[in-house]
């Protein structure tokens, strides 16, 4: 029997929900409350669940190091990128409406993206800062306590 | 202008926005880049567009206009705007030459002084930096420079951060920038929150026009003031709160030192310029009080007091951290007597220290890489040994004390005259006094390198070792231009006059 297997059957449940309702907000956001900065601190949750209930190297096997330091990157990207595009287009940078023939659908698209871009950037920050106290050696080892 | 018709007409109508941008994207894509030198190139061609674009901004400028760029397309006072006028321009000019410069000097500097895994992730950090100070000087809208200002400041924690690998002591220095840099940007924004309160509004221009329309605006807009001048007071090192300073600048790696020296702490006082004299306005009764009572009293206290600190410190690039603190003082009472003359000359000043401090810390980061030597009295015998590098330390001192025919006479003779005409004689005697202490201070380093022999190790001299091309560069164009600036001052005259225009009349504003 492995220890903590009622966290561990529990958290199994729960993990896939807390990613499912991070998406949840993310599109709710153009609706109601809500939106990229939220939705990425709850699916990095989950991630961060899961490396609490079945270690951090589980976890970054899961989730490699790598991908968090490309996703940050590519976070920024894909918002900077939208305003690019809109440059390309002829507007000002960060101009949805330009976007889509009609403007309010370019502005829809737009945000949809530029939330995206938060998405990735927030989730991922997150895991690198949680990475990278995790793998930090402890002083101390847990005998000498 | 025969220049402008050269530019593409997208670098100019899109220059304002672009030139925060692209160092914020290409600064995110270096830090992932596998290699370094790849990683310099990258920071080398992107700096150098955005010299072209606000070089390019500032020729507009001279040719008088001004520019609004609207964030999105939306309109301000909703919108995000960028304004680009005589004020800011020349700063935008100043940090991005400046972040050229730095670059070209990082390649042999960076490779000495940061962990080979590191550097990639130095240069995407350099280059965020240089995004947040951009934009923190571009931008229009309050609360976006709250935005940016934390963006520059996080980074530069980092890139001082960054010098551990040479000196240990640079964590701790990093540690108490963060510290003192937090509560900065903190009352900055606390500032911002009861203007907001007072105006509802957060774009530059509108919260100037309700403030002016309330006469100054009740005591939210005083308590708001005086947060905004503190928090500011903290990131320019106004001078009791300086603290953070000596060990940021004396532990990192030369090549942030010279940037930081050169452009933070400008962009800085740059943005108590703008909101001293446009947001607010010097005839409200506190901000005239403030102006004459509080940025004069601490910038007298700081050139007397931080100069005298810089003589007796050991180490050379506390000397000159000290006596940048000493120079913010000059630029202060500029501000603090509030005339034309003086704020073109504190103006002057800001642009002018930052050309002398930029030749001096690239000087002194060029003795570490080529004898690890950072305390005065190692310096015996330098003049022998690295010859082109002591010469444009030299200039570059002999310019910060302000000899004639050195940028730095210019600027302090111009304050000096607009104190005089003020009626000011002891402001007068206050800049002499403190010219002869940057003479003890400099002339102490001068006199041990250009009279004592250099060392000798195992019975032989130390051999001659000049730094390398890719550091003497940067050193003596900024060495050069300084003493350009002493013989003929006419464009520093004009865009200093023109800044000094938008600040009393609000032109272009």
């Amino acid at each position: 029997m492995t220890p903590h297997v009622i966290l561990r059957v529990v958290s199994k449940f729960l993990i896939p929900l807390i990613a499912l309702f991070a998406f949840y907000v993310q599109f709710h956001g153009d609706y109601g409350p809500g939106g990229g900065f939220q939705a990425g601190v709850i699916l990095a949750a989950s991630v961060i669940l899961y490396a609490l209930i079945f270690g951090l190297d589980e976890a970054k096997k899961a989730i490699p190091p790598s991908w968090v330091r490309i996703g940050m990157t590519l976070g920024v990207l894909v918002y900077g990128g939208t305003g690019v595009i809109t440059w390309l287009l002829g507007a000002e940078y960060l101009n949805y409406s330009v976007l889509a023939e009609k403007s309010y659908n370019g502005q829809h698209y737009g945000i949809l993206l530029v939330e995206l871009g938060v998405l990735l950037a927030v989730a991922s920050v997150m895991l690198a800062i949680f990475y990278a106290f995790g793998s930090r050696e402890p002083d101390l080892s847990d005998e000498d306590w | 202008m025969d220049i402008l018709s050269a530019y593409p007409a997208w670098l100019i109508t899109h220059g304002a926005a672009l030139l925060v941008v692209l160092p914020l994207l290409l600064g995110a894509i270096t830090a992932i880049l596998p290699r370094e030198r790849l990683a310099w190139i990258v920071t080398l061609i992107v700096t150098l567009i955005c010299t072209a674009a606000a070089f390019g901004l500032l020729l507009t400028i001279f040719g008088g206009e001004t520019q609004l760029y609207k964030m999105g397309g939306w309109d301000p006072p909703h919108g995000i705007s960028y304004v680009i006028d005589g004020l800011n321009t020349p700063v935008l000019l100043l940090i991005s030459a400046m972040a050229v410069l730095c670059t070209i000097y990082g390649l042999p500097s960076v490779a000495a002084e940061v962990e080979p895994k590191k550097r990639a992730p130095f240069y995407g950090a350099f280059l965020i930096g240089v995004a947040g100070l951009l934009g923190m000087v571009a931008t229009g809208d309050a609360f976006n420079v709250f935005v940016f200002l934390e963006v520059s400041s996080i980074s530069t924690y980092v890139l001082v951060a960054m010098g551990a690998s040479r000196d240990r002591r640079a964590l701790t220095a990093a540690y108490r920038y963060l510290i003192l840099g937090s509560i900065g940007a903190t009352f900055f924004v606390i500032g911002v929150g009861f203007l907001y309160m007072e105006t509802g509004t957060l774009n530059m221009a509108d919260m100037a026009r309700i403030l002016s329309d309330l006469g100054g605006g009740s005591r939210a807009a005083l308590i708001g003031f005086g947060f905004i001048i503190i928090g500011l007071g903290l990131k320019l090192a106004m001078f009791p709160l300086h603290m953070w300073l000596p060990g940021a600048y004396a532990y990192a790696p030369s090549f942030v030192t010279v940037f930081l020296a050169s452009t933070a702490t400008k962009a800085a006082l740059y943005l108590m310029l703008r909101f001293t004299f446009t947001v607010f306005d010097p005839s409200f009764e506190y901000v005239g009080t403030v102006l004459t009572y509080v940025i004069i009293s601490m910038a007298v206290l700081g050139m007397l007091l931080a100069s005298l600190q810089a003589i007796f410190q050991t180490d050379a690039r506390r000397t000159l951290a000290f006596s940048s603190i000493a120079q913010v003082g000059y630029m202060l009472l500029g501000v603090g007597i509030g005339t034309a003359a003086s704020l073109s000359a504190g103006y002057l000043h800001l642009i002018n220290h930052a050309i002398i401090k930029g030749a001096l810390f690239f000087a002194v980061g060029a003795f570490w890489y080529r004898y690890g030597i950072t305390r005065v009295e190692d310096f015996r015998g330098l003049s022998k040994m690295m010859p082109w590098t002591m010469g444009a330390f030299t200039i570059g001192g002999l310019s910060l004390i302000g000899v004639p025919f050195t940028a730095g006479f210019v600027s302090k003779y111009n304050l000096a005259s607009a104190a005089a005409s003020n009626g000011w004689w002891w402001a007068v005697g206050v800049i002499m006094a403190t010219s002869v202490l940057a003479i003890i201070y400099i002339g102490r380093i001068l006199l041990i390198a250009y009279f004592q022999d250099p060392p000798e190790v195992d019975g032989k001299v130390v051999a001659k070792k000049e730094a390398p091309l890719m550091m003497l560069i940067p050193m003596w164009g900024l060495a050069i231009l300084s003493v350009v600036i002493g013989l003929n001052a006419y464009w520093m005259d004009r865009a200093a006059d023109g800044a000094a225009q938008v600040l009393l009349l609000g032109v272009g504003g």
